[in-house]
């Protein structure tokens, strides 16, 4: 996935990548990448609960007002103020 | 939470061992507009595919590198999920596909003017790849051009 947000970076389109393996994230190094708490299967965190699917999508795009020399940004979800 | 404790042990020693693609330089496209002026696309790693569209092959020798394009109108409760992994529970995302594809989540946000505007496709890809060489080679390029051709300013990438 990661690669493809580099491949949309190079072609002018920005993107965030939610992501559940920090690790793999820190190894990988995708532009801007949030980190969700979630286990695989459930990337926005519950299912039915448009709430939590909403503020999962608000911080990841709050990552898109960051600087360039913020990158590569990895973000744990929660740990900033909306 | 997402970790590789998750997996039984040989695909944690898989992981643990893979030679991960490190991206460098790291690409920085710097936002056109505002959030709330820019036009948003998904691309999801899940495997999704629209009513009509052909399911990913699981036998394609190192993962599936195709893509589809899933049009903004689909009712996401439509969405078949195709990721040959049997390494998570898929339960939630046949609950509600939403949890992978949020297209009513950013049809909100729109209508709330959190975002500009939802754009009018979506890509959707089926991740485990362990060969990206195709993937990084014809899939991505295509699937980028797709989206420029759509005027995207923002993409969201969503994993599995």
């Amino acid at each position: 996935m990661s690669l493809v947000a580099a491949e949309l970076e190079r072609r002018g389109i920005a993107t965030v990548a939610i992501v559940l393996l920090r690790e793999v994230a820190e190894k990988v190094r995708p532009p801007r990448a949030l980190w969700v708490p979630f286990r695989h299967g459930y990337p926005l965190g519950c299912p039915d609960d448009p709430a939590l699917q909403r503020s999962v999508l608000e911080a990841a795009l709050a990552l898109f007002e960051r600087p360039e020399t913020d990158a590569p940004l990895i973000v744990d979800f929660g740990s900033e103020s909306p | 939470m997402g970790s590789f404790d998750e997996f039984d042990l040989a695909t944690r020693m898989f992981l643990r061992a893979w030679r991960w693609r490190r991206i460098d330089p790291v690409p920085w496209t710097v936002p056109r507009r505002p959030v709330a002026r820019a036009r948003l696309a998904l691309v999801s790693t899940a495997g999704f595919v629209a009513p009509g569209q052909p399911g990913f092959d699981e036998k394609v020798r190192g993962g599936d590198p195709s893509w589809r394009v899933i049009p903004a109108g689909v009712d996401p409760r439509s969405l078949r999920e195709f990721h040959r992994s049997e390494s998570f529970d898929h339960s939630g995302l046949a609950a509600d596909p939403n949890l992978g594809f949020p297209l009513d989540r950013l049809r909100e946000m729109a209508a709330a003017g959190v975002i500009g505007e939802v754009a009018p496709r979506h890509l959707s890809f089926m991740g485990s790849i362990t060969a990206p060489g195709r993937l990084v080679r014809d899939s991505a390029p295509g699937a980028a051009r797709l989206l420029v051709e759509d005027q995207v300013d923002l993409a969201l990438l969503v994993p599995v």
